[in-house]
């Protein structure tokens, strides 16, 4: 293992981290709602009624991009990905992402930001476990199978 | 009564409806918070599936910038825990939803591997594969296409009581 220092940006991590959790502090405050992607989306698909907020909140991440850049033009949005891998294998990963926050009730925000914050054991189980996939699929995918019998 | 014992399936404050005042607070808490959500996104790197890579390549040149994402966001949203847990009421007067406390089961450990194999292969988790789309990123359309379908093709779960 090695740091990549040149690609370390501590600080705007940090700050993004904190404006992602004052979102979800925002969204349990005043709505009395958890801040879960994953489970919004869902509700949005799925609930009967009480979509509005639903609704509203996904405007509001859609527009996320539009705003910081009347605000910070060229800050924030990633430069385009140099050999992006083709649609069906993104499709495969999105089936992957669907069908595994649904059954886990929750992804890295549910889980990740707003469980641990309420020190859930159930949260950091599911962190536990899908960084620790996440982080296994990566190392075959670019250090293979060879790798890690090496 | 404490945080805990709200039930997402009965909310505390279910007796009364909603009034009209309640719910527009309740629009502009959701439209602010999606807006801070997906600008935090943006400006921690989220959004960027090769920094989101490179930080799960924790054997190659690891980039550790994402953990302090979760610090700061754990650290923020601990504020709004507290403030829920301390006046048991939203501000909006809206009830309050929270999951209900359950065992770690099958499912969890089931759905978190799967959902952490499909973050792997492609570098997006659902709040950044959104906010990408609104920026016409065409892998972030397509990744969405696949998870709207799992999103949609699984039932929720219910607790069992």
């Amino acid at each position: 293992m090695s740091i990549a220092w040149q690609a370390f940006t501590p600080w705007s991590a940090l700050g993004g981290g904190a404006l992602i959790g004052l979102a979800a502090t925002v969204l349990l405050s005043v709505n009395g709602r958890i801040a879960g992607i994953s489970g919004i989306l869902a509700g949005l698909l799925r609930a009967p009624g009480d979509r509005a907020w639903r609704f509203v909140f996904v405007a509001g991440l859609l527009l996320a991009p539009l705003v910081l850049h009347f605000f910070a033009p060229g800050v924030g949005v990633p430069p385009a990905v140099v050999g992006a891998p083709d649609a069906r294998f993104l499709m495969l990963a999105g089936l992957l992402v669907g069908v595994g926050t649904r059954l886990a009730n929750g992804c890295t925000s549910g889980h990740g930001v707003c469980g641990l914050a309420r020190l859930s054991l159930r949260s950091l189980a599911a962190v536990a476990v899908f960084m620790g996939t996440a982080i296994v699929v990566v190392f075959v995918l670019r250090h293979g199978l060879a790798g890690a019998a090496a | 009564m404490s945080v805990s014992q709200m039930n997402e399936h009965a909310p505390l404050a279910a007796a009364a409806p909603a009034t009209a005042g309640a719910r527009a607070l309740g629009l502009i808490g959701a439209l602010a918070s999606g807006l801070l959500f997906g600008v935090g996104l943006l400006l921690s790197g989220m959004t960027d599936p090769a920094k989101v890579l490179g930080f799960l390549d924790i054997f190659g040149a690891w980039d550790p910038s994402l953990a302090l994402v979760m610090v700061g966001g754990i650290t923020a949203a601990r504020i709004g825990v507290m403030l829920i847990a301390r006046r048991g009421a939203s501000l909006s007067g809206l009830p309050v939803c929270l999951p209900p406390k359950r065992a770690i089961d099958v499912r969890l450990i089931v759905g978190s591997a799967l959902f952490g194999a499909g973050w792997g292969l492609a570098g997006y988790c659902p709040g950044p594969a959104v906010v990408s789309l609104g920026f016409g990123s065409s892998s972030a359309l397509a990744l969405l296409v696949g998870m709207l379908v799992g999103l949609w093709g699984v039932p929720h779960s219910r607790p069992r009581r």
